[in-house]
């Protein structure tokens, strides 16, 4: 089943994690990525997702697929209207974690793709993107 | 909630990962495994993992988390058949799963683990 180009789904609950890896499955299949990099966005998703629903409560994931001449890429955004993120550059070290995990989610995750930025502020939420090329 | 079936087999517990792990069926089966190494005195655990397409950073801490705690109740466990797709990931997400034993494949796995019993068996014989 062909996917659209663009859209979103929420994250609310564990099981929309499953759900939110298989639709990114699916995306990078239909872009005929190699297996290593489905697996690294796939990977990439999955630990964002979490962070969306542990850390900002719940969320959204949108979806782009994205062309530059003859590349072809995903853009994968992840938001939430959490706590926000009060130290970035501390959330970005490998190792450091606010004691729920490895430490290794926003660092890990941004090792796996090509482009990442995050917008965050207190009070008002995260919003994480990522995008890998083909 | 979904559980994952435990096999024994000799000294050695067998569990094959097939589904979407949810954080909840990971948790439960830490426990149950700890309950079936008490329970049964069992020596060894295997964990396939071939049917993974990916681990994260949260699958990865229980498999960590499961060779610790077996470690700790006399017993040895290998994490056996992970892909090597997962296994570039797993890496460049910053996970080398330390402390954790593995083996290419379930044949290799079983193999490692009687090496464990025998040389625990020449330890409690001397």
């Amino acid at each position: 089943m062909t996917q659209p180009p663009s859209g979103s789904m929420p994250i609310r609950a564990e099981a929309d994690i499953v759900m939110s890896r298989q639709q990114v499955r699916k995306l990078t299949q239909q872009l005929k990525f190699s297996l290593v990099d489905q697996t690294k966005m796939i990977t990439a998703a999955r630990e964002l997702s979490r962070n969306t629903l542990v850390y900002g409560g719940s969320g959204d994931m949108r979806w782009e697929t994205l062309t530059a001449g003859a590349r072809v890429g995903l853009r994968l955004a992840f938001e939430d209207k959490g706590p926000g993120i009060a130290d970035l550059e501390l959330a970005l070290t490998d190792g450091w974690t606010s004691g729920k995990g490895m430490g290794v989610g926003l660092s890990g995750s941004r090792r796996l793709v090509n482009e990442f930025d995050i917008q965050t502020a207190v009070g008002e939420g995260t919003c994480v993107t990522i995008t890998r090329w083909k | 909630m979904e559980r994952i079936p435990i096999l024994q087999m000799g000294r050695s517990l067998l569990v094959t990962i097939q589904v979407d792990l949810q954080d909840q069926t990971a948790l439960a089966l830490q426990d149950d495994l700890a309950d079936r190494i008490a329970n049964t005195g069992a020596n060894g655990v295997l964990i396939d993992i071939s049917a993974l397409e990916i681990v994260d950073s949260f699958i990865g801490r229980m498999l960590a988390g499961i060779s610790g705690i077996t470690r700790v109740l006399d017993a040895t466990t290998v994490v056996v058949g992970m892909q090597p797709a997962v296994a570039i990931t797993l890496v460049e997400l910053g996970l080398s799963l330390e402390g954790v034993r593995t083996a290419l494949n379930v044949e290799r796995g079983m193999a490692m683990l009687r090496t464990a019993f025998e040389e625990d068996d020449v330890d409690a014989a001397s």
